[in-house]
Formats: C-alpha cells, structure tokens, sequence
C-alpha cells in the first residue's frame, strides 16, 4: 500500500502539466484534439517508465559528473524506439504529432524525474514514479485536448456533439487557444488546490 | 527573395513561441526583465545558428552517407549539449565580459526544445546549408522578439492588481495567448 504513493503522487498533487508546470511545449502544441492528448501522453509515459527503470537500475554505475549526458542518452534511446514504432503502426497519429515525437528528448518532465526521483530511489518505485508522472501528464492532456476539440471542433475523440454546420471558437484549435486553455486550467487548478488543501 | 520570404516566415508569421510552441519552458521562465530576455535572446541566437551549421553537416555528411537517419535524435542532442559546452568554455576564456552577461543562460540552452526542434524541422524542409543557417537565426530572432515583447508586458503586470489564483503561471499563459492572437494578424504576410 505505501508503494501506491509514488504512483498516485503524479496522478493529481504533482501534476506534471497542471501543477509543476514541466513539459510545457508538447501541452500547448499537440493538443487540438483529444486523440492526440492521448497518443502525446502514452508516447511519453513509455519512454518515462523506462527511462526511470533504467536510470535507477544504473544509478551505481553512471559517475556523477556526466549523469546528465548519460540520462540524455538513455532517453534519447527511448525516444527512438517510440519514434520507429509509432512511424510503422499509427501513421496518421505519428504525421500529427510530427517533429514533438523526437522532441520527448527534451521534454523536461523526464530529464527531471531522471535526475530528482529515479537515480535516488528503488527500482520498483521509480517504475511506479514514472508511470503516475506519465499518466499524469496523459490524463492532463487529454483534458486539455478534449476542451479544444469540443470548443474548437464541436466534437469529441472525432463523436460529433453538434451538427455540422454549427458555428465552433475556431480559435480554440488556432496558437492562441492553446494559451488560453491552459492558462485557464492551472487557475482552477491553484483554485482547487487552496480550496481543499491538497 | 526566396531567402527574404523564409527570414519573415521564421521571424513574424510562424514564430516559433507564439505559432510553433518551441521553447516555451525558456519563454515562460526567464520573460521577467527586459534585461535578462535580451541576453537569453543573444544566447540562443548564437547557439542556434551554430548548432545547425553542425548538425547539417553531420545529417548531410555522416548520417545519410552511412544510411543510420534513425539515429538522428541521439546525434543531434548529444552534438547540441556537447556545443553548448564548447561555446561556455570557448566564451569563458576569450570573452569574459560576454560570458558574464549570458551567466546562467548558456547551459539553459541544452534543455530548449527549439534548438533541437529547429535543427530537425531545416533537415526535413531540405533547406541547403545557408539557408538552413539563415533559417535558424532568424526563427532565434523570432524567439528574442517574443522573449522581449513578453517581458515588456510582464513588467507592467506586476504593478497591476491580480486575482490570487491568476498569478504565476496562469496569467502568464493569458498574456502569451493575446501575444499569439496578436501574431496571427500577419498570417497573409508572405
């Protein structure tokens, strides 16, 4: 039971996206539909878990001194596997997504649980570190997704929920409404949070 | 004229904070001062440039010749931190003065997904290498004027009353969607 917090931490108090502000350009650029909040956040949960596991499998070997390059690689490692994989099996999601694939190596929520969590901690709890973070950061994404594409689109997960012609906020799947979405949804979450102390 | 045409489209039209979503970490973290933004702006103008200078060699020269494409992303963040470095290094010795001004924001660099972001986005438009070069300096120019514009406005906003729960992050956001809406007016520029 007490394993389950390092799972759950992620989920909401830590929120990746809503609270620590991490991973903030794949947030704003991949979420126009809720699709894409998902495949966004399951590409990066992947390479989360394992990078974790293998940063804290390795963390007696890597030198202290070249840990970040040596993080960078592990991830990069990841990212290509993923890149590859996603290329050969969902093609249509991966020509969305486009050039923010290669860009999970940079996404700063896994160089930061890599060098704040995994190479600290039991293997098993980094696992589960990385994947509450990386679920986290899904469902965050998702969320946002879902309210662009329902403003912006008038639809859901591609369910239509108004007719055809009905006049959408085009803006909400333009740059601005990207902004704007999660701009508003860190405010009620700081509002939430104070709220009931979480 | 080609060359005019791809200048405006890094720098106004698709600029790569407020249309491309690169490099937001960096744009909502150093966008205080007008001071600092300018110096993280030189930053990663000069790295940006050199970067892709590098690594348009090295995808033209070692990656294709070998036919390994696939490694592209290990190369290119390995070769983008090892120039960070080099630059630090490089500028610590030969020009203390503009080493002090930059301080801290050189190693940030590593870390913005604009640089790797950019050096991937010129392979894949099959620019040539001054193009490519012309390309990432002015998509860096791009980013310095987003950094500044950003933080002219959020100087005033500290003297201005708002809402606990708006503070931070929050109204930062609000300001840059206005910033990007103001941006898409020059969509039909080119």
């Amino acid at each position: 039971m007490s394993n389950m917090k390092y799972f759950t931490s992620g989920l909401i108090k830590n929120n990746p996206s809503f609270v620590l502000v991490l991973g903030t350009c794949p947030a704003l650029a991949v979420t126009t539909a809720a699709m894409n909040g998902v495949g966004m956040g399951m590409a990066s949960t992947f390479v989360l878990v394992c990078s974790n596991l293998l940063v804290a499998l390795l963390k007696n070997v890597i030198p202290d001194k070249v840990r970040i390059a040596a993080f960078i690689v592990v991830i990069a490692t990841f990212v290509t596997i993923v890149d590859l994989v996603m290329k050969a099996y969902t093609p249509d999601l991966y020509k969305t997504l486009g050039i923010f694939i290669p860009l999970i190596v940079v996404n700063c929520i896994i160089l930061g649980r890599a060098e704040a969590f995994a190479q600290k901690n039991k293997v098993h709890h980094a696992v589960l570190d990385g994947l509450g973070m990386g679920l986290g950061f899904t469902l965050a994404l998702t969320i946002m997704g879902g309210i662009r594409e329902i403003l912006g689109n008038g639809s859901i997960f591609d369910i239509r929920l108004m007719s055809q012609e009905a006049k959408t906020i085009l803006i909400f799947i333009l740059p601005p409404g990207a902004f704007l979405t999660y701009g508003y949804l860190i405010a009620i979450m700081n509002r939430i949070k104070s709220r009931y102390n979480i | 004229m080609e060359l005019i045409k791809i200048v405006i489209l890094a720098l106004i039209v698709n600029n790569v904070v407020l249309a491309q979503f690169l490099g937001i970490c960096p744009f909502l973290g150093v966008s205080n001062k007008v001071q600092t933004s300018l110096g993280m702006g030189a930053a990663v103008i000069f790295v940006m440039a050199l970067a892709n200078l590098v690594t348009y060699l090295i995808q033209f020269y070692v990656l294709n010749p070998l036919n390994i494409q696939f490694m592209q992303t290990i190369t290119f963040i390995l070769v983008i931190a090892f120039l960070v470095q080099v630059v630090e290094i490089i500028l610590k010795k030969s020009a203390p003065s503009l080493y002090q001004a930059l301080g801290i924001y050189l190693p940030l660099i590593t870390t913005n997904c604009a640089v790797l972001g950019i050096a991937i986005l010129a392979v894949q438009k099959d620019y040539n290498l001054i193009t490519s070069v012309i390309y990432s300096s002015a998509t860096a120019a791009g980013f310095t004027l987003a950094l500044v514009l950003m933080a002219g406005i959020r100087e005033q906003l500290e003297l201005t009353g708002i809402p606990k729960g708006m503070k931070g992050f929050p109204i930062s956001l609000i300001t840059a969607g206005l910033l990007s809406l103001a941006f898409m007016g020059f969509a039909n520029l080119v």
